[in-house]
């Protein structure tokens, strides 16, 4: 039986706060690759972005984190990454992903040493990391100015795209319209989420904020971390507002 | 001019949403407790399995009713159907009870009952309305006969004696607001079913719209608020009927999570995580459990058939 690649998908994003629909991404992703049958997913990453992203209503970053974590403590193969979220300055996704495919370079067992003297065995593969993204992510490429062309190319190239698709987006489109894209199509998988599910995070947000329930939306455990911490409060996200006025930042 | 409220959400400036809300609470702090209806929210449907869906149905509507100041849902009852319903792919009523139990572990006021699915006939959603609205009747006269202090304090206090009598607030709260009423919570689709032929029977409709009430979540709200307007009985009772809007697109049907199941698709985040796993456990879905009632009429088309023969 022909061996399959390992890989291991990396979701960058605010997770302003992670909700159920995020954590859906990785298993309809992993059940579009199973089914090649080429690919066998490994590990799943959560990477939230750090507070420098400057974004409208995000919560500081180890909360971002740790409302990750306890959201993953039932899930055996998705973890959260806090390395992009502690750095200095804002990240573009294509060094998050060079970060991510080091650390895997660095971790990956040495074979040589294992088989000394002996006619080398096959190689353990390193795992391919790829990015994970809801299919809106394809039509941003298209906006001027959002990504350098060189990291798109970057992101395609050499390390592949998984896009799931939400309803009203058509991904095919967003693919074949740029040529960029339409050159590494084939790095590019289009898993169909068939069920409708659009919890974004601005809903559970603007929900927290009027005392609506977010039960069902997003774990448990995530909301009763939010609720104790206050987080998305209407009084926070009027600070929040006023703030980024006087600072003169655009969201 | 039916109530479609399309919650505090649709309003156009967030300012005025915010105002909007404000003045609600404000409103609600300040009405007599006594003076609001306790609701019971009933549910009913196969469950087959229960998903995240139905459950956010319960938390949408709980959100409304208490946001409209008369009502304070008090509980949720979720009922499944039983096994003599005879609907293609209905697994046995044991498993369906048991997730829908596990499903609502962690929840302070929607619970499970067991008496619809225990029944030997299946039995019409009006009946089990009936059956919760008199077993409720029945535990409030209970609650009363075993507190004869509260036998005197049927009237309602005036809003300044109730200020004054700060010393009399644990009485107060004790009086007996009246029976909670039963509403019949549901989706869309069974107000949309209720032009199904021989699926229902008229007095029944009749009967859940005048007697008890409808609460139906929407995802557009216009094609509810079409149904109930071609509908003389909907539209007579209209004040009885609350369309709630669903604003997240919220399309997790049983039916999706069974087949994403007979596909070895992962259904993890659309149900809670121990239904899940007792689905996984007990391999309740398949090719075979699909096909579980084929060719078999439905209950209520067979009996509403049968009876329509002269």
């Amino acid at each position: 039986m022909k061996s399959q690649i390992p890989v291991v998908l990396l979701a960058c994003g605010s997770f302003n706060p992670i909700t159920n629909m995020h954590l859906r991404l990785f298993e309809v992703a992993r059940d579009h690759l199973h089914q090649t049958g080429i690919y066998q997913v490994i590990q799943g990453i959560i990477s939230p972005v750090s507070d420098h992203y400057r974004k409208k209503d995000l919560v500081a970053s180890h909360h971002r984190v740790a409302m990750a974590r306890l959201a993953l403590q039932t899930s055996d193969w998705i973890r959260v990454d806090p390395w992009e979220s502690e750095q200095a300055q804002w990240m573009e996704t294509v060094k998050v992903l060079r970060h991510h495919h080091q650390e895997l370079l660095r971790s990956s067992p040495p074979m040589e040493a294992q088989n000394a003297g002996k006619a080398p065995t096959a190689p353990a593969a390193v795992p391919e990391l790829k990015l994970l993204c809801g299919a809106d992510i394809l039509k941003t490429f298209h906006t001027p100015n959002l990504w350098k062309d060189v990291h798109i190319r970057e992101i395609v190239e050499k390390f592949g795209l998984v896009c799931v698709s939400r309803a009203g987006h058509d991904p095919k489109e967003y693919i074949l319209d740029l040529p960029i894209l339409r050159q590494y199509q084939h790095n590019i998988y289009l898993a169909q989420e068939p069920v409708q599910n659009e919890i974004s995070a601005t809903y559970i947000r603007r929900a927290l904020s009027q005392g609506q329930s977010v039960k069902y939306l997003l774990p448990d455990a995530v909301i009763a971390y939010i609720k104790h911490h206050r987080l998305y409060t209407m009084d926070s996200s009027w600070k929040d507002r006023s703030s980024q006025r006087s600072k003169g930042n655009t969201s | 001019m039916f109530r479609s409220f399309c919650g505090i959400q649709n309003l156009d400036s967030k300012g005025g949403a915010r105002a909007f809300h404000l003045d609600q609470r404000l409103q609600i702090l300040t009405m007599d407790k006594s003076e609001k209806t306790d609701v019971v929210l009933l549910a009913c449907g196969s469950f087959n399995p229960i998903t995240n869906m139905h459950l956010r149905l319960f938390e949408l509507a709980r959100d409304f009713m208490n946001g409209t100041g008369k009502y304070r849902v008090i509980k949720g009852i979720i009922s499944p159907v039983g096994d003599a319903y005879k609907k293609k792919g209905l697994i046995p009523a044991h498993h369906r009870i048991i997730m829908a139990e596990l499903a609502t572990k962690n929840s302070n006021w929607v619970e499970v009952d067991t008496w619809e699915s225990l029944q030997k006939e299946w039995v019409e959603t009006a009946k089990v309305l009936r059956h919760h609205q008199e077993k409720l009747e029945a535990s409030n006269c209970d609650h009363q006969q075993n507190s004869p202090v509260l036998e005197r304090s049927g009237r309602k206090r005036k809003w300044t004696e109730q200020r004054q009598n700060s010393s009399q607030k644990k009485s107060l709260e004790a009086t007996p607001k009246g029976v909670p009423k039963v509403k019949l919570l549901c989706g869309a689709d069974l107000l949309e079913s209720f032009g199904v032929p021989n699926l229902w029977k008229s007095e029944d409709i009749t009967q859940i719209v005048a007697d008890y009430g409808l609460i139906c979540i929407t995802r557009a709200g216009s094609d509810a608020q079409k149904f109930i307007y071609e509908s003389d009985v909907l539209w007579k009772h209209q004040s009885n009927i609350y369309l709630v809007n669903e604003w997240i697109t919220n399309d997790i049907s049983s039916t999706k999570i069974r087949r994403a199941l007979r596909r070895g698709q992962s259904i993890r985040y659309l149900v809670p995580d121990l239904v899940q796993e007792y689905i996984e456990k007990h391999n309740l879905y398949s090719s075979e459990s699909e096909d579980r009632n084929a060719g078999i009429v439905l209950a209520p088309l067979q009996r509403n058939t049968a009876e329509a023969k002269p």
